[in-house]
């Protein structure tokens, strides 16, 4: 999968993400190495997705620092994730080939590494079948498979997944562990927020309190 | 590299575009029907008809822009593309540009193209037909860019389109003044034909150069 060792190691120190004048992640600090995990627990509303988003760069950090180290440090940190989130980034009047095709050369570029071609990534993930139907036919849980596909067909270090097993069937659950296990064989490195286990082995957690943001402060 | 990206965006909007819902051909259908409906609803006046045609058409066309252009950064908003959009090496600029110039592609130039027709119906005599095709050429590119704009900074609102209208209407409102004198004046008057056509191209150079640069601001500061 990917051998990207581009990037060696994120650090965070202290970081906090403030929306609409609140602190909703407060002092946020952990150190991932080049094929580590890190997994985001907490209740609704503890801001797992507002770290996430910030991490990604969507949102701005209210302080702290965000390192990232490695071959590819020059670049941006976006550049060097991929993000998986609610929404899917799908078109749902192209077909699943089609989209998968239209990101990979979007998100291409930075990160040197191998990746698989649309069609491939789409027999990885069960769906080779349905490649030529358009996204809109699909049921939840596919959508959900395209969108994960999406991690395969461009080379990033750094894979960011928002609750990634939301809609999974059990065997796409498997699927999916087994190329977190992949990736992170060659020196990835995987943050995610969940509340279902995710297969990840060894993996740092991070527990959110929502003590600061309040239980209604969801992102 | 980024050409290659820059390239899959404009024709995976053009293929967006073309499908259904897509709106791609909402803006010719609206564009339509307000000009159809005109000489009805004035009368068989020939001499009126012929002389506010370049206005009727080019009010038509702005309103057409408009009507799809709120949806031209909402729609990636809403399925979370835009997001995926920000973290790809290519610059948001110019994701921005190719973006419009796809919208334009889609929506303005069948406008264009559509133009001379329906001025025959609007009795205007054959040099402004192709002095209103000229001037909608000249012209629309603006009403893109400016547009863009608004969808921008309306990107992350649930009808957003009314407020979008609101914010563009001013800046828009020079494009459309130069446009129909442009129009005007192919078929005579005491500006001659390029003064106006001039002044609308470097309204368009202008949004082209800065629109992208402002809208990309917008996108950023979405979810901040």
């Amino acid at each position: 999968m990917t051998q990207s060792v581009a990037l060696t190691s994120l650090i965070a120190r202290g970081v906090g993400v403030d929306r609409g004048g609140r602190a909703i992640v407060k002092n946020i600090s952990f150190d991932l190495q080049a094929g580590g995990a890190l997994v985001a627990l907490g209740r609704n509303g503890a801001g797992k997705s507002t770290l996430l988003r910030a991490i990604a760069g969507f949102l701005p950090f209210s302080g702290g620092e965000l390192i990232h180290e490695g071959e590819a440090s020059e670049a941006p940190l976006p550049e060097l994730c991929h993000y998986v989130g609610h929404a899917d980034g799908l078109k749902s009047a192209l077909t699943a080939v089609e989209n998968l095709a239209f990101w990979s050369r979007m998100l291409s570029g930075t990160a040197t590494g191998a990746s698989v071609s649309p069609l491939e990534a789409l027999q990885q993930v069960g769906l080779k079948r349905l490649a030529d139907f358009p996204v809109a036919y699909l049921s939840a849980g596919q959508k959900r498979r395209v969108a994960l596909a999406r991690l395969f067909v461009a080379p990033r270090p750094l894979w960011i997944l928002d609750e990634p097993a939301t809609a999974l069937d059990v065997a796409s659950q498997q699927v999916l562990a087994e190329a977190f296990a992949r990736h992170r064989a060659g020196g990835g490195m995987i943050i995610a927020a969940t509340h279902a286990p995710l297969g990840l082995v060894d993996a740092a957690v991070l527990e959110l309190s929502a003590t600061a943001a309040g239980a209604l402060g969801n992102a | 590299m980024m050409q290659s990206s820059l390239s899959a965006l404009f024709w995976r909007e053009l293929r967006i575009a073309r499908s259904v819902g897509g709106g791609g051909a909402m803006g010719l259908v609206f564009f339509l029907i307000l000009v159809s409906l005109t000489p009805f609803a004035i009368g068989p006046d020939l001499n009126l008809l012929s002389r506010i045609g370049p206005a009727i058409l080019w009010i038509a066309a702005l309103l057409a822009t408009l009507l799809g252009l709120d949806r031209l950064f909402q729609a990636d908003a809403d399925d979370g593309s835009l997001d995926l959009l920000l973290t790809a090496s290519t610059p948001l600029e110019l994701i921005v540009v190719v973006k419009c110039a796809a919208h334009w592609i889609a929506t303005a130039l069948p406008l264009i193209l559509a133009s001379p027709l329906l001025g025959l119906t609007l009795a205007m005599e054959p040099a402004s037909l192709g002095g209103i095709a000229l001037s909608l050429l000249a012209g629309t590119p603006a009403l893109t860019m400016l547009g863009a704009i608004g969808a921008a900074l309306t990107a992350g609102l649930r009808r957003g389109g009314l407020l979008m209208a609101v914010l563009i209407l001013p800046l828009a409102t020079p494009v459309l003044i130069f446009g129909v004198s442009g129009a005007a004046a192919a078929s005579g008057g005491t500006v001659p034909f390029h003064i106006p056509m001039l002044i609308l191209c470097g309204l368009s150079l202008a949004a082209l150069a800065g629109a992208p640069f402002a809208a990309a601001a917008a996108l950023r500061a979405r979810d901040a």
